[in-house]
């Protein structure tokens, strides 16, 4: 066991110490569009987050390894200064880089298999957050079954002219692009039927209604496509090899939707909240319920970030098996962190229900809101159910499910 | 940067799983626990003693192997796999390291080189630090001890009985003395001993440097809190091996029980949660190692965390097993058992958590 980073990286944890202490209190003068990606209201620096972006990208803060062709920094990639960056970001608050479907989704699937010209025309302004990416996946009749979907996609004169509906997708009404399946083989068996396509929202035919979901932001919508028209060389991958791509970006997904330093970091504003609030002029720090669940909390947030670390390091040690551990990272963290930010809510009682603008509301209403965001995120990307599947067949062997006889 | 056990600490680790494999197959265990059946006990002790699981702590210089409380834990979850029926959380963790931070030189020499040679072995009695049950309570004066000690650990093969007062001084006391009343107590987990014990005016060596530091009674507990923990982790991650074998091949509705979904979840759920349950662990006994600041709050959760998440295992791998798993015969019990002593042993999980808070100045 050894958790040092070395003495390489000690230099670079310093540089990185000090870029946080000059950037503290940075705000955004452009609003965010991403839920969640914080407030930093009190700070004296103000700048556009694509400018944010391009600071960090020239620090190497951000898309490192990306090659600078490509608008990265163009290094070597490096999991410990990731990682580095991600604690020391979280500990003093500092915004980090813009994420959502297209940075952390599409990005890696063109680098793998994109077309040398889909790399040049969308990576870089996608990392400098001028490109939003939608994930066209879902359909009304295809969620878990995602393989079932029925969009479809005909070549026809050099264009593929798309017909159906996808539904819950996130960001879909501030997105320039989608990167969508769509059936495109139909007599092809249900996987090997999809290709990967990139759908530009304003091409004609599109209509998007947005959803408003359970916290009254729209954070989904429906998108509709009517004749829909965009050139052949809008495919990633081969035709009917979507299923194979979009396979690639899940995995990136799931690692995405739960973060520990986040984690951590609500755990300590959870702290600081009962250090606060009180019940009979008594405060709820020291009550000893309180103070129980807190603390099992607590061990369950450092069990979950001890585990990241193990997975970490079986990428720097390839000898190291985390197969598991990597495997339960989606369940595990979403569903902690939906108790996490409930149980901040039960610790104030009453005031725990206030919302939106209400006077006495504590922390801007963010207990709340991240108790249902966390519940999106419980079903979005797989649901813990079928991240239950996957873990026992995938990870523990378990006999698959007989397969229902068609038409039965 | 490595996480992770090192492959000395999984050698020793197979080691020792191994020779319980071999050694300690289901029948033996069932002798020991049920019958009482000494022979057989002290071949295993003796067998495993080969291995050095009671050196592992003690230094070099002592004729001890000079190793971590990583190796400790690492060779803790093999004994709770194999449910072993033997010392090793007091014996062999507790006792040297209280002894390296309590003892003066001349004490540590003297008790260190007769533990690596097996003369003393030693129990121990510390529950009255972190919270006295059954009205027990001890006091030193003069070198001598009075009062009860409740639920002493690992009197196997002791010779020595270590307690401490609620100050938590620390003392030893030779079970040669005068003024010492055994009383044997029995619990649901037949695989290891406890007893209460008496002392009236009984001689006491008391570590020298106890009386004006907790640093050694912090220590051991800590180092026993994560050790205990292991065994628990080991015990689990065998009975949800249990579980995903006979799942694969217990047939009802003319298909493998393994492949309902019901029974698919609850061992999704059960590996879901011992994962981070071998992170936690190896990371607390890694932060004891290196003296981190943040130790105490790592092993507190460490021990309350997995006694946890290895409760609901127990239950969870039981159902499983269906009536079979409710039997006697399968002797899945014995696991169930194990974790369910554990779990209050040096602290229930409230109790543990609650010094976890305050340790963080809360
Ligand atoms: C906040 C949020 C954001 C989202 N963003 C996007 C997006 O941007 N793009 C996009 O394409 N999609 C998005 N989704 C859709 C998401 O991927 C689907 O909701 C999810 O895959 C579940 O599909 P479903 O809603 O059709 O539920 P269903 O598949 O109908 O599931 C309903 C229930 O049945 C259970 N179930 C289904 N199949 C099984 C099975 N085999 N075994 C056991 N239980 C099963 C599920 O676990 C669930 O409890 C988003 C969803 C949410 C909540």
């Amino acid at each position: 066991m050894d958790l040092n980073f070395g003495k390489k990286y000690k230099d670079f944890t310093k540089e990185v110490k000090d870029f946080c202490k000059k950037y503290k209190g940075i705000h955004f003068i452009d609003s965010s569009k991403v839920p969640l990606s914080g407030s930093f209201k009190s700070g004296e620096i103000k700048m556009t987050r694509s400018d944010w972006q391009k600071i960090l990208i020239e620090k190497g803060y951000f898309a490192r390894s990306i090659p600078s062709e490509y608008g990265g920094y163009g290094g070597e990639s490096d999991i410990i200064k990731s990682r580095i960056i991600a604690e020391e970001f979280a500990k003093s608050k500092i915004p980090p880089p813009m994420g959502g479907q297209g940075i952390d989704m599409l990005v890696p699937t063109l680098l793998e298999l994109g077309t040398e010209e889909q790399k040049q025309k969308y990576i870089k302004p996608t990392l400098h957050g001028e490109i939003i990416w939608c994930q066209g996946y879902s359909e009304p009749n295809a969620g878990s079954d995602l393989a079932s979907l029925q969009t479809k996609g005909e070549l026809i004169d050099g264009n593929w002219v798309i017909n159906g509906q996808k539904i819950w997708t996130s960001t879909a009404q501030y997105s320039q692009m989608m990167f969508c399946l769509v059936r495109t083989e139909p007599d092809a068996s249900k996987h090997a039927g999809i290709s990967y396509l990139l759908i530009p929202m304003d091409t004609p035919g599109i209509e998007i209604r947005p959803l408003v979901d359970m916290t009254l932001n729209a954070g989904f919508n429906e998108v509709f496509f009517t004749d829909v028209t965009i050139p052949e060389k809008n495919i990633v991958g081969k035709r009917g090899e979507g299923w194979a791509v979009a396979n690639a970006t899940l995995s990136h997904e799931r690692g995405s939707l739960s973060d520990p330093n986040a984690m951590m970091n609500r755990l300590n504003s959870l702290i600081d909240r009962m250090k606060k609030e009180t019940i009979n002029g008594e405060k709820v720090i020291n009550n000893p319920v309180y103070r129980d669940k807190l603390m099992k909390i607590q061990g369950k947030v450092i069990a979950f970030q001890s585990n990241s670390l193990r997975v970490l390091s079986a990428k720097l040690n390839k000898n190291q098996d985390v197969k598991i551990a990597a495997m339960i990272q989606k369940l595990v963290g979403t569903e902690l962190r939906h108790e996490l930010e409930g149980f901040a809510i039960d610790i104030m009682g009453e005031l725990g229900t206030l919302y939106e603008n209400s006077p006495n509301i504590r922390d801007g209403g963010s207990w709340q809101i991240a108790y249902m965001y966390f519940l999106g995120l419980i079903i979005g990307g797989g649901t813990s159910q079928i991240q239950k599947n996957i873990i026992s067949e995938r990870g523990l062997g378990m006999p698959k499910e007989p397969k229902v006889q068609q038409g039965a | 940067m490595y996480f992770g056990l090192s492959e000395d600490q999984i050698f020793f680790q197979d080691n020792v799983k191994k020779f319980l494999e071999d050694n300690a197959p289901l029948d033996v265990i069932r002798k020991i626990a049920n019958e009482d059946d000494k022979t057989s006990k002290e071949d295993l002790h003796k067998g495993i003693i080969t291995l050095g699981i009671n050196n592992i702590l003690i230094p070099e210089d002592n004729g001890g192997l000079g190793l971590d409380l990583l190796f400790a834990t690492a060779v803790s979850q093999s004994l709770g796999e194999g449910i072993a029926t033997l010392p090793f959380s007091g014996s062999y963790v507790m006792a040297p390291i209280a002894i390296k931070y309590g003892a003066s030189e001349e004490q540590r020499n003297f008790y260190l080189n007769e533990m690596s040679n097996n003369n003393f072995n030693f129990s121990i009695g510390f529950s009255e630090f972190f919270g006295s049950r059954n009205e027990s309570e001890l006091s030193f004066l003069k070198n001598k001890v009075n009062g009860k000690t409740f639920f002493v650990m690992d009197f196997d093969y002791a010779t020595h009985i270590m307690v401490c007062d609620k100050d938590g001084q620390i003392g030893i006391v030779s079970l040669e003395s005068t003024g010492i009343e055994v009383v044997d107590l029995i619990t649901v987990d037949k695989t290891r001993v406890f007893k209460e014990i008496i002392f009236k005016n009984t001689e006491i060596d008391i570590l020298e440097n106890t009386s004006s530091s907790k640093e050694a009674i912090d220590n051991a507990i800590d180092a026993g809190r994560i050790v205990i923990a292991a065994d628990s982790l080991g015990a689990s991650k065998a009975m949800l091996d249990k579980a995903i074998e006979y799942s694969k091949e217990r047939k009802q509705f003319n298909r493998a029980i393994g492949s309902f979904q019901a029974v698919k979840h609850m061992c999704a759920e059960m590996a879901a949660e011992l994962e981070p349950c071998y992170s936690i662990l190896w990371h607390a006994a890694h932060s004891f190692d290196s003296k981190e600041k943040n130790k105490k709050i790592m092993a507190c959760h460490a021990k309350s965390h997995i006694s946890d998440i290895s409760k609901m295992v127990s239950k969870k791998a039981t159902e499983v097993h269906g009536g079979m798993g409710f039997t006697d015969l399968l002797g899945l019990h014995y696991w169930f058992k194990r974790i369910g002593v554990n779990r209050q042993m040096l602290g229930s999980p409230e109790i543990v958590r609650e010094e976890a808070a305050k340790s963080q100045g809360l």
